[in-house]
């Protein structure tokens, strides 16, 4: 039995299709990322899989139990860290963990293991109230929360949001290891870098799922032949190299562009003449493998 | 651009900013020159926000001097206010608000004209490819265009310098790069560029990057030069390698 199977669900507020025909299953133990931009749907789909809203259509079952008909149930099984900060700003670290066992009917010291090595950082502020943490400490406060009462499904609605690199960084390195506890784990985010930290990955937009792969396998499917381009100006380059003929799509990426090709066979000679003559220097045309967001920005164009 | 012969439209020198016994900002001193994109980065707490409310003379420092578009920090800020744009994500445009509504809104608050202000709404409402949104309220309209329509209104009355507090958190990345197309364009126009981001891929867009410690600059340069220096092939391994040790 898979830890998650969602059939065709569909949900819409008023005029607007919040999601339409989603489908896909998520195994035992693993680490599964829906990456999207706001308004792709990952928060409505994690509340419905956490039986806070009812879909329209379609079913979708947590542990085999009906997220409609078995909410109760599903409730004890799993943890939610929803997107926006939701624990008690008026209550101390340490009284909203206490909080959150007593409401699961556990206490702090039952589970402690499982999230003794998040709480060690943030113990040394256990009597400071939860509104005057950082941002990285109310994140690792809220998964403490999430996962006090040993859920075997948690579900994380874009945790890494806003959060710094140094703190994304340290927070995936904590899902690694409760993934290696045995915990199944959903989790949603709006950085395309942190797709390759996941199992399995479900590209998401507009409500609808473009790919559903494990990362690399996502990577394979890009279509086009594609370069990195780079020269002395990043701007008049983006300018110059969509006035190109030949490209099919070209897009900023840090110092350099990425451009793509439909044909085969690529005149790299031609497009330097080209860039030359449009008074660059320093020109650089390397063939690249695409990565997770080439790849999301390709299936965005298709759809 | 970047050009060390340019202007300096921002000064700041030893600036110190205490909260009690929090120290925010710690003696920074940089310069931001004319029409340079300037980087702003660091880790959430590092003390970014502090600095960026003092610039936009929201908030006086302890100690240091400062001046910003040509105006004491101290003594001038009606003029500071009168000579930037701000925008962050979180606080942009009203929702309640039409398109046309927002437009004309700021454009009067930035003490545009009413004949200028119809004009310049047209002609933004075109460029944007939003005429037809004209009447529709913010809240009606696709996030991209909120952000894209956001960054043109802080700029309508061709301020100095605009602020952008992490103006593309949570965007498709499609948008994020028809966003840097404008942020591209606009510093061509001799428009100064504040920004910070979470994104490192956008670090490398702008023509230099400071990053803060603990209410320190631990680095100022251009992307390429921060990337030699620390030996790192992305900012993305340059921020880690000075912000990681400090978190929390």
């Amino acid at each position: 039995m898979p830890a998650i199977l969602v059939e065709h669900i569909a949900k819409n507020f008023a005029q607007v299709k919040a999601l339409s025909e989603i489908s896909f299953t998520v195994d035992r133990s693993e680490l599964f990322g829906f990456i999207g931009p706001d308004g792709a749907g990952k928060t409505t789909l994690f509340r419905i899989l956490t039986t806070l809203l009812v879909p329209d259509e379609g079913k979708a079952l947590v542990n085999g139990l009906d997220v409609v008909k078995d909410y109760r149930k599903i409730r004890q099984d799993i943890g939610y860290m929803p997107g926006k900060f939701s624990l008690y700003t008026d209550l101390s670290v340490e009284e909203n963990l206490n909080f959150y066992a007593t409401v699961f009917g556990t206490t702090v010291a039952e589970n402690y293991d499982l999230i003794r090595d998040i709480y060690i950082q943030i113990e040394p502020f256990k009597k400071r109230k939860a509104g005057k943490l950082s941002g990285g400490m109310k994140q690792k406060l809220a998964l403490s929360c999430a996962l006090i009462h040993k859920p075997s499904v948690l579900i994380l609605d874009e945790p890494t949001t806003g959060v710094d690199a140094v703190s994304r960084l340290e927070f995936w390195e904590m899902l690694k290891r409760l993934k290696g506890s045995g915990i199944t784990i959903v989790v949603s985010t709006p950085y395309m870098d942190e797709a390759s930290l996941c199992d399995r990955v479900a590209l998401i937009q507009n409500g609808k799922i473009m790919a559903i792969s494990s990362p690399s396998e996502v990577i394979k499917t890009y279509p086009w032949r594609l370069f990195s381009v780079t020269s002395n100006d990043i701007y008049s380059l983006l300018i110059d190299l969509r006035q190109y003929p030949k490209i099919n799509t070209v897009f900023a990426f840090g110092q350099s562009a990425h451009i793509s090709f439909k044909e085969v066979r690529v005149d790299e000679e031609s497009l330097c003449k080209y860039l030359e003559g449009k008074g660059h220097s320093g020109i650089k045309i390397v063939p690249l493998e695409a990565n997770i967001e080439d790849c999301f920005m390709e299936l965005m164009i298709k759809t | 651009m970047y050009k060390p012969e340019a202007e300096n439209i921002i000064i700041v020198k030893d600036l110190v900013k205490r909260f009690g016994s929090f120290v925010a900002n710690d003696h920074l001193s940089f310069e931001v020159k004319k029409g340079e994109i300037f980087g702003f980065l660091g880790a959430n707490g590092a003390g970014k926000t502090t600095t960026i409310r003092i610039l936009c003379g929201l908030s006086y420092p302890t100690s240091g001097k400062l001046i910003v578009g040509g105006f004491d920090i101290y003594k001038e800020r009606d003029n500071i206010k009168k000579n930037i744009g701000y925008m962050s994500q979180k606080f942009s445009l009203y929702d309640d608000l039409t398109v046309f509504e927002n437009i004309r809104f700021y454009a009067g608050i930035y003490g545009l004209r009413k004949n200028i202000i119809e004009k310049r709404a047209s002609d933004l409402m075109e460029k944007l490819d939003m005429k037809e949104a004209r009447d529709k309220l913010i809240r009606d309209i696709p996030l991209g265009w909120k952000q894209k329509l956001a960054f043109s209104v802080a700029i309508i009355h061709n301020p100095k310098i605009v602020f952008l507090d992490e103006p593309t958190g949570g965007v498709d990345p499609v948008t994020r790069r028809q966003f840097w197309d404008m942020i591209f364009a606009a510093s061509r126009n001799e428009i100064t560029i504040f920004v910070t981001t979470h994104y490192m891929d956008e670090a490398e867009y702008c023509d230099r990057v400071s990053i803060m410690v603990d209410g320190k600059i631990a680095a100022l340069d251009t992307p390429e030069n921060l990337k030699k220096t620390y030996g790192a092939g992305s900012m993305n391994e340059v921020f880690l390698q000075l912000a990681r040790v400090k978190v929390d």
